[in-house]
């Protein structure tokens, strides 16, 4: 059975039809790329899998249960993880604490607990601070783990929300843009790390990319979206001769 | 380095924190001391609760002004709650319960209890705003629990409680009954059990609460929404109830307050000084002076802004003038990058500390 099985997916604001009829099969640790134009609907298709739209209609379905129309945080619980196209990290928190607000759900004690800071406390904090380390250390972030998240360079930003998103053991994880802003060098990088990720943690990984030479060089199936509906899908080097998708990208 | 990060992690909070409750030592001894020599004028000793009172009001708002940033308009009127709730008690239990060391722990946490439950039903329809409405929406409610409580009567007979809204002729009272809240007249013959040691317990508890709250999964969670709400969201945190946490937990140190200031008044009535507008405005001045999310400095602001006006009477016409100015120039100070950086040099003082992490304090 496919991990992510994504059925007839729309949603239409008003008029719109945003996301028509969407459908996407991905197998567990595959890494999967959506691609297409500005204003195809990619982004919105990852806000209906983690629960900020609520589809018009369909369904996604996770592991056969159904994480469409369900509330975000809910949706964090069962196991998506993401990120975001524009960086959304919690900015006053230190490097270290962004990882372990992603870890809320994975240790756990009572506010009793932390008030009175009973001994709960310290070898829960101490579990925490450790697996967040060890996250920080895949990422090459543990020599910053005491600054500021806002005090970071743009691409470690983009390391640290992965790194975040990771922290919340999720079985799926979405990338919106991970490239983005990224110079030749970081992006070669990147791919090493999302590979290595796939790898490391077992991890199944739809990525929205824009940088052609990412996703060629590491999706093994893409999904084309132009204008709402899918134009092709399969395997990658297939989808991209695809004349319909490069009419799509370059236009006549 | 993975070892030493992580300890300056946890000694990093538990220092500043430490700073914190030194601070609080040293005053508590600094105006016993003044009490035992018996140095300290009528006026000072007169402020000694109510400096105390301003103090766990400005850290609760904190609480939800800085750590969740949600701007709070109407903190004056869980204090309210807290204080008419306790106040209430007291007076029907003071002849029942003779001994004020059992008495006054229980008008605590009844005045904090009952403010916490109004900050819960509140704050569920108030949290789904943001911002200006939500600043709004509070302030209505501190206006309203104030009117509220300038039209209850209650009274007690044999035949148990009364209340009515019109007046006391309208509460139907036998023969032996008992007016306890009268309307616009308040409350009166609330036993006087606020002392300076026990607002005292209360300040330190409460800047406990707060600051281990701050420190723990949960304070984690909430200055995630203040930070980004959707990011958090999708790490899976809950929204409204962190919100909701933050919020009760607020109310319940300004239903504290409230106990603290009718236990230490004789007659208490709401009015737009005590209760009003004007004192959730004061707070929310000694929080953001103090710097917003910053418990120490709102303890410090708290302080400076209970005792100043005091201490300028005797230029009475100077008086606010001079008040304005502190304001003024705490606000340019406080937070310039002469300062800070000062402060800063201060508190890393004959520590190693390498570059990196002074970039961090």
């Amino acid at each position: 059975m496919a991990l992510l099985e994504v059925k007839d997916l729309s949603i239409h604001f008003g008029g719109l039809k945003a996301v028509d009829s969407f459908y996407l099969k991905i197998e567990k640790n595959q890494l999967y790329g959506l691609i297409g134009p500005n204003g195809a609907g990619k982004t919105t298709v990852f806000n209906l899998l983690t629960g900020v739209y609520k589809p018009t209609s369909g369904e996604a379905r996770l592991d056969g249960k159904i994480i469409s129309g369900k509330k975000t945080a809910d949706v964090n619980k069962m196991g998506v993880a993401r990120t975001f196209q524009n960086i959304r990290l919690f900015n006053n928190l230190s490097v270290l604490d962004n990882v372990k607000t992603g870890l809320h759900n994975q240790t756990r004690y009572s506010m009793l607990t932390g008030i009175l800071k009973l001994p709960g406390y310290f070898k829960k904090e101490a579990e925490m601070d450790k697996k967040a380390m060890e996250l920080l250390e895949v990422f090459d972030l543990h020599n910053e783990a005491q600054t500021l998240a806002c005090n970071l360079p743009y691409g470690k930003q983009r390391k640290l929300e992965i790194a975040r998103a990771l922290a919340t053991n999720p079985k799926l994880l979405l990338l919106d843009e991970p490239a983005a802003g990224m110079n030749p060098n970081e992006t070669q990088e990147l791919m090493d790390t999302i590979r290595f990720i796939r790898d490391k943690f077992d991890m199944t990984i739809l990525l929205i990319e824009h940088d052609m030479r990412l996703v060629s060089g590491i999706c093994e199936e893409i999904t084309v979206l132009n204008f709402g509906q899918v134009l092709a899908s399969g395997e990658t080097s297939e989808v991209l001769k695809n004349p319909e998708v490069v009419t799509a990208y370059l236009g006549e | 380095m993975k070892q030493g990060s992580r300890l300056s992690n946890m000694k990093k909070s538990t220092k500043t924190n430490g700073i914190t409750y030194l601070m609080l030592l040293v005053a508590f001894i600094v105006v016993q001391i003044f009490t035992a020599t018996d140095s300290m004028t009528n006026l000072i000793k007169g402020l000694l609760v109510p400096a105390c009172i301003y103090i766990i009001m400005a850290v609760s708002l904190n609480l939800t002004v800085g750590i969740l940033g949600e701007l709070s308009l109407g903190h004056a009127g869980f204090m309210c709650v807290g204080a008419f709730a306790s106040s209430f008690f007291s007076v029907c239990m003071r002849d029942v319960i003779t001994s004020e060391w059992v008495r006054f722990p229980l008008a605590i946490i009844i005045g904090g209890v009952v403010a916490a439950l109004f900050g819960f039903i509140v704050g569920i329809p108030v949290l789904r705003l943001r911002g200006d409405y939500l600043a709004i929406v509070t302030l209505a409610f501190g206006e309203i629990i104030k009117n509220l409580m300038n039209v209850l009567y209650v009274g007690l007979d044999s035949n148990g409680f009364h209340f009515s809204m019109k007046g006391t002729t309208d509460l139907g009272m036998e023969a032996d009954g008992k007016v306890i809240v009268k309307g616009a007249l308040g409350i009166t013959g609330t036993p006087r059990d606020s002392t300076f040691v026990v607002a005292f317990i209360l300040v330190v508890i409460t800047v406990f609460v707060v600051l281990n709250v701050v420190n723990s999964r949960q304070g984690r969670a909430i200055m995630s929404i203040r930070d980004n709400r959707i990011a958090a969201e999708s790490i899976g945190i809950n929204i409204t109830k962190y919100k909701l946490m933050a919020f009760v937990v607020s109310a319940f140190f300004a239903g504290i307050a409230g106990v603290l200031y009718s236990h230490n008044i004789a007659t208490l009535t709401a009015t737009t000084n005590n209760f009003g507008y004007n004192m959730s405005i004061m707070v929310l001045v000694y929080v953001v002076l103090g710097g917003i999310g910053n418990i120490r400095g709102s303890i410090i602001a708290a302080v400076i802004l209970t005792v100043l006006p005091e201490l300028l009477r005797e230029f009475s016409d100077y008086r606010m003038l001079v008040y304005s100015l502190v304001l003024i120039f705490m606000m340019l100070f406080s937070s310039s990058p002469a300062m800070v950086n000062f402060r800063e040099k201060l508190s890393l003082k004959g520590k190693n500390k390498s570059k990196k992490e002074k970039g961090v304090a």
